[in-house]
């Protein structure tokens, strides 16, 4: 008896839950309204299966409960009841499936006038590349890929050398027009999906996929990555921006293309040396840091990362957080370096500075310390010396206090939460498992252990 | 020759015993009785309590991957890598080395000679070995917990290139043991499943035609011919996994750039490997289903008092499922890239498997219609398995049909979805059935009051946690994933949701303690149960002794008169007639 | 998965055709005096168990064999397939399978007839004949890998040594079999104790020779 109140109840709550609680289907942002519709009516036909089923089910155990005297039916098999409900159910499944069909149908041809753009996807990182003026992607291989051309652009294709190669997380998509979204993985599998514009695809090593969509809503959207990829899959996020038209373009215009990026001139450390003048007050002729100044040791670290920091710190992308009291300290000396000539020599200048080893300040656990680097080796290295393709810097012999800081930062959404920060915001996320400052030490206090 | 055999032969029927009872090997040792045993009931006892220990080991896991998710870096001891390696062995543990081998190395070997009136498996020493090389695969298993770098972490699925690969943990020694631990599996499941099979065609009773078979040995038998067909699939995915991670071949490994360095690999496909996994993935979902459907018809007929409704169009429904099943397999990759067309085919079949599966629910429920419901520990499983199968069910609806699957794929809802149908509902069957045959197994009836408490907890605790669950997923929230961050479409109160999912999972998780302890105590301290305390009419019931020794039937095996529903037969006086139970006139 | 999918239709088709035959136009809860007991052997199979047992099994390895055959046909599509040259040596060796399976079909005829010479001839020469397939399979890899076909140079080259271990594998399975037919005759066993044993060799036997023969098959016209 109690069994039947509590499938009423359940049902009762179950169709409620649907109807009145908040969490369902985000709000479209592309065309595929046609998938919202199959969802709708799915919902229809499974719940009315669902409660129908169920009641009746109840209803049976109220109905015929045990009771002296009573014997049940001796009915083996009614073939007439059995016929109609095989009848009944084939007709509900065709009525879900037929719509989905078509739709789908719809979803594997593409329109003749949607643009190409294309995703590359990486552990764990995302980038993008569009058709320059002759509307034509130019042919990759993995094989081409290194940390110069980390597009692996076939050099000698004429059609990609107008490509523009977008390295960073960020999608900017104009409104109302249909894009084939060329998906393109270089190691793992991966998946692009914006929930808002309902379409996914696995980005699949090895072949090109796709899919398609017309973006309807300007905005932002997050971009997840759906299918596991390791052990940071969860911190592969990017974002697209679908925007006017006019300010989509001029969003194109500000990225280089194939061509302009393998024509760059090397930075020139005979000239990066004069501006490194103002930058050794506080981080020391040798590049060696100062503690008492808050300066990091800069000599060892990698070129492109120091290239991107500075590049942060002019836009403000970091250094602009109110409680990053040293970061602000840095802005306005990285915007005295005004054109990337500037930052390239300087930092060719840096490079030739010696490679001295800061002093270990911080202790802990070292053996918990190494279980928890455990997750930081797969970008970071397992000798932590920073890895330029999974876009982390080298963070072994430098200076300790300094890591411990920038992780207390990443944690608290200090650093890395600037929306310009592409690769920053991944770090938030691992810098959030650390559950506590012992934790940090114990980490920072194993990494001094590493090989310098 | 018994008077019994003398009475047959005046009707005019011969009915010599299959098996002479002496036939059998007798062990003399302890060792040999309980260890290494060529009784199927002893084997199956050791296959369900290895299945249960190592599904302890699971959910253990499973607890951990919700506490992170509902209180996300709460915990120190979590971590994204140990995270993922607890998805990854939860779900490989439950599917393969739980519910496949409690399913059938544990039921099938206790039920399958019993129900059909014999006396053992037909080869009782493969059948011991079956066992210990399932032991061998569950050690392996295990032991990649302790190796360096930890067990896989590349998700049950073990999806290349990525479980092969820098920054999947356990890419180094935990991958490889898996994959070898799933070959002795396989390897023992074959050696168990050949007994299953050949005992079912060959080892019946006299009378005990096909149609007389109790839809449990249908579940069970049909599911072991779907696993040994289906298992070389996952041998074939395995070994040429293995192939590329130790030789350096390149069967499904393309050309990649891992860490920024090119490797030796070219030219193979991820793709090629999906579709070998889910040729034996697909089948393996109704490798746990058929059973449980076969198992929970039995008890609903026999806690109802009612003959199952429909058993020819049952018996049919499961036979058509399990041929259906292999050619659906792709409905789990529509968004995997392959060739999108596929879709078409695929998304009309998985549909068109609903029609026969909804008979079965249907013929369930009209079971209990004009019945004469006992609302008995294993009924109320049995009816909590209706409620939640049917939710399971349609929530395969939306995911089958390719065009709904878009939004929903690799979201929580798919989680929800198979949680629902292949663990809440198979496991609620494992529950009522454990309880139904416990008296006979064992001897005692179980602890009444433990047992309510734990079907309550369970069925509406797991209710609670999986529901709400498909919300999430609506709402776009991912699986495997260590935690969401922000978004800009996830509401903040779905974590408040997470939080509840998390607690109501903790509240069941540490529930199920009370059902082994149920067990263990009513071993010892139940009361004595009687040959068949639920007057039931199959033969496991009509056993001389309980709990039915060595060769299971007394001097003679039993004749069978009758199919195994004969509940409440008009013009009888007791309800139930047992399948060895002569025609009135005949004895 | 075509080649894998006609063979489980096969199958199922087998399976259903078999129910069909047993259960249709039965209605199990009408006893009428006919299915009183039942049949006398209520549809028992009257086969010997270990042979229903072995043609479940070989169900299975085909079942293996065809996933495998499937995977070959779907990775040589992939555009970097280069044909391996079978050796030559590869001829002789399946002229000796052929030889063995012949030899046991002897043995096997021999067992029925309980001609215990023959039996014994027969059963010795299949069992030298395999083994000199397997040291010739062994002698074909040698000559590959000194011709620089390595494993890991071409997927046409790790399937060729992909299934001729499995299929190597296999046979050696058999030869087990084949051991403890022949100690058994060595202990003084008549024919008629070695009959069944015999025949499900030479059954296995036969099996795998046509499982080699459409793998080699298979890779010479590839």
């Amino acid at each position: 008896m109690v069994i039947a109140i509590v499938l009423f109840v359940l049902i009762v709550g179950s169709v409620l839950f649907h109807f009145l609680s908040p969490w369902y289907l985000t709000p479209l942002a592309s065309n595929w309204s046609n998938i919202d519709d199959t969802i709708g009516l799915t919902f229809w036909v499974t719940g009315f299966v669902f409660v129908v089923v169920n009641l009746f089910l109840a209803w049976c155990v109220i109905r015929y409960r045990k009771c002296d005297g009573h014997k049940a039916d001796y009915e083996p098999e009614n073939k007439k009841l059995e016929s109609w409900l095989t009848g009944l159910t084939a007709l509900g499944v065709i009525a879900m499936l037929a719509p989905g069909l078509l739709v789908w149908g719809e979803f594997v041809t593409v329109p003749e006038d949607a643009s190409e753009v294309e995703a590359v996807g990486q552990q764990w990182h995302w980038s993008f590349r569009v058709p320059g003026v002759d509307n034509k992607l130019g042919t990759t291989d993995v094989r081409f890929i290194n940390a110069d051309n980390p597009f692996g652009m076939n050099p000698d294709d004429p059609d990609g050398q107008d490509d523009v190669l977008i390295a960073g997380n960020e999608l900017h998509l104009p409104i109302g027009k249909p894009v084939k979204l060329l998906l393109r993985s270089k190691d793992v599998l991966h998946n692009f999906t914006v929930a808002q514009f309902r379409v996914k695809m696995d980005l699949v090593p090895g072949m090109v996929s796709y899919l398609w969509f017309t973006p309807t809503e300007v905005g932002e959207f997050d971009i997840l990555c759906e299918e596991y990829c390791g052990v940071a899959h969860f911190a592969m996020r990017g974002r697209v921006i679908v925007e006017e038209e006019a300010d989509y373009q001029a969003w194109l215009n500000s990225y280089s293309t194939y061509a302009e990026m393998s024509s760059q001139p090397a930075g020139n450390a005979a000239a990066g040396e004069t501006a490194y003048a103002v930058c050794s007050v506080c981080h020391g002729t040798q590049g060696e840091g100062n503690v008492a100044l808050n300066s990091p040791k800069l000599n060892g670290q990698e070129a492109w990362y120091m290239k991107r920091q500075l590049e942060y710190f002019k836009s403000g992308a970091r250094g602009s957080h109110e409680d990053d009291v040293y970061g602000k300290q840095m802005a306005p000396m990285a915007t005295t370096l005004v054109t990337d000539t500037a930052i390239n020599d300087v930092i060719a200048y840096i490079e030739t500075l010696p490679d001295i080893p800061a002093p270990a300040t911080v202790t802990g656990d070292v053996l918990h310390g190494q279980e928890v680097f455990a997750n930081c080796v797969a970008c970071h290295g397992a000798d932590g010396q920073g890895l330029q393709a999974l876009n982390a810097p080298r963070v072994a012999g430098m200076t300790d206090w300094y890591l411990v800081r920038q992780l207390q930062n990443f944690k608290q959404g200090i650093r890395g939460a600037h929306r310009k920060d592409m690769y920053g915001h991944q770090m938030t996320m691992m810098a959030a498992t650390l559950p506590d400052e012992q934790t940090i030490n114990d980490l920072v206090a194993y990494i001094n252990t590493l090989p310098q | 020759m018994s008077t019994a055999t003398t009475m047959h032969d005046e009707t005019g029927h011969v009915p010599p015993a299959e098996v002479e009872e002496v036939e059998l090997y007798h062990a003399k040792t302890w060792l040999g009785k309980y260890v290494f045993s060529q009784d199927a009931k002893v084997i199956a006892i050791q296959y369900g309590c290895t299945a249960i220990a190592i599904g302890m080991v699971g959910l253990v896991l499973s607890l951990m991957m919700r506490l992170q998710l509902g209180f996300p870096n709460e915990f120190s001891f979590i971590n994204p890598s140990n995270y993922i390696q607890a998805v990854t062995m939860h779900g490989m543990i439950m599917v393969v080395y739980l519910l496949t081998a409690l399913f059938l190395g544990g039921f099938g070997n206790y039920f399958i000679p019993i129900m059909i009136g014999a006396r053992d498996m037909v080869f009782p020493y493969v059948n011991m070995l079956s066992f210990w090389i399932y032991l061998l695969s569950v050690l392996i298993l295990v032991a990649s917990f302790f190796v360096p770098g930890g067990p896989s972490g590349a998700g049950w699925t073990l999806y290349p290139p990525q479980v092969m690969l820098e920054g999947t943990p356990g890419h180094e020694w935990g991958a490889i043991l898996m994959l070898v631990s799933l070959a002795f599996f396989i390897i023992g499941f074959t050696m168990g499943g050949l007994n299953y099979v050949v005992t079912v065609l060959q080892a019946r009773t006299r009378g005990m035609t096909l149609m007389r078979l109790p839809l449990t040995v249908w579940g069970i038998f049909m599911a072991t011919i779907l696993a040994l067909l289906a298992f070389p699939a996952l041998l074939v995915s395995a070994i040429m996994m293995l192939f590329d991670m130790l030789l350096g071949a390149s069967f499904f490994m393309p050309a990649i750039v891992s860490m920024g360095e090119q490797l030796d690999h070219s030219g193979g496909s991820p793709i090629l490997f999906q579709h070998l996994f889910w040729f034996f993935g697909h089948p393996e979902v109704y490798i746990v289903a058929l059973p449980a459907f076969g198992m929970v018809s039995d008890i609903l007929s026999v806690h109802a008092r009612k003959a199952i409704f429909g058993y020819r169009m049952m018996v049919w429904a499961i036979v058509a499922i399990g041929g259906l099943s292999f050619i659906v397999w792709a409905h789990h990759m529509y968004v995997s890239g392959m060739n999108p067309y596929f879709g078409f085919f695929f998304a009309t079949t998985t549909l068109i498997i609903a029609v026969p599966t909804a008979l079965k629910v249907y013929n369930w429920v009209l079971t209990l219609w004009r019945g004469n419901i006992h609302l008995t520990i294993p009924m109320l499983f049995a009816i909590g398995f209706i409620f939640t199968f049917v939710n399971g069910g349609l929530t395969g609806l939306f995911l089958g049909n390719v065009t709904v699957d878009l939004p929903l794929s690799d979201t929580l809802f798919v989680v929800a979805h198979f949680h629902m149908v292949m663990a809440v509902s198979p496991v609620l069957v494992l529950y009522g059935a454990i309880y139904h045959w416990y008296p006979k197994i064992s001897g005692r009836m179980f602890h009444q009051g433990m047992a309510q408490f734990h079907f309550w907890i369970t069925f509406v605790g797991s209710y609670a946690i999986y529901y709400p669950m498909h919300y999430l997923g609506l709402m776009g929230v991912p699986r495997r994933y260590f935690s969401m961050g922000s978004t800009d479409f996830i509401l903040p109160s779905a974590q408040g949701l997470n939080e509840f999912i998390t607690i109501a999972a903790i509240i069941v998780g540490v529930t199920q303690l009370l059902f082994i302890y149920n067990l263990v105590w009513s071993l010892f301290k139940g009361e004595k149960a009687s040959d068949n305390p639920w007057n039931a009419t199959t033969l496991e019931w009509q056993t001389a002794t309980t709990p039915p020794g060595h060769g299971n039937f007394g001097k003679e095996l039993p004749l069978v008169y009758r199919w195994p529903y004969d509940y409440s037969v008009p013009g009888e006086d007791i309800d139930f007639l047992p399948q060895n139970q002569p025609p009135r006139g005949a004895g | 998965m075509t080649i894998t999918l006609l063979f489980m239709a096969f199958l199922m088709g087998v399976v259903v055709w078999w129910l069909v035959k047993q259960t249709i136009n039965i209605k199990p809860w009408v006893m009428d005096d006919g299915v009183l007991v039942g049949d006398v052997d209520a549809g028992v199979l009257s086969e010997p168990k270990a042979k229903t047992g072995l043609w479940v099994f070989l169900a299975v390895v085909t079942s293996m064999f065809c996933l495998f055959i499937s995977a070959y046909a779907m990775r040589m599509k992939l555009g970097d397939w280069t044909p391996l040259p079978e050796p030559d040596l590869l001829w002789v060796n399946t002229g000796l399978l052929v030889l063995s399976s012949i030899a046991l079909q002897w043995a096997r005829n021999a067992a029925k007839q309980d001609r215990i010479d023959s039996l014994k001839v027969g059963l010795n020469v299949a069992g030298v004949l395999t083994i000199g397939f397997i040291v010739g399979q062994l002698f074909a890899w040698r000559q590959l890998v000194d011709d620089g076909y390595f494993l890991n140079s071409n997927p046409a080259n790790a399937f060729f040594y992909l299934f001729t271990a499995l299929h190597g594998l296999h046979i050696l399975g058999g030869l087990v079999a084949w051991i403890r037919a022949v100690s058994r005759l060595w202990r003084g066993s008549d024919a008629a104790q070695v009959r069944l044993s015999v025949e499900l060799c030479a059954v296995y036997w036969h099996f795998l020779l046509i499982v080699w023969l459409i793998l080699f098959g298979l890779m010479l016209s590839t």
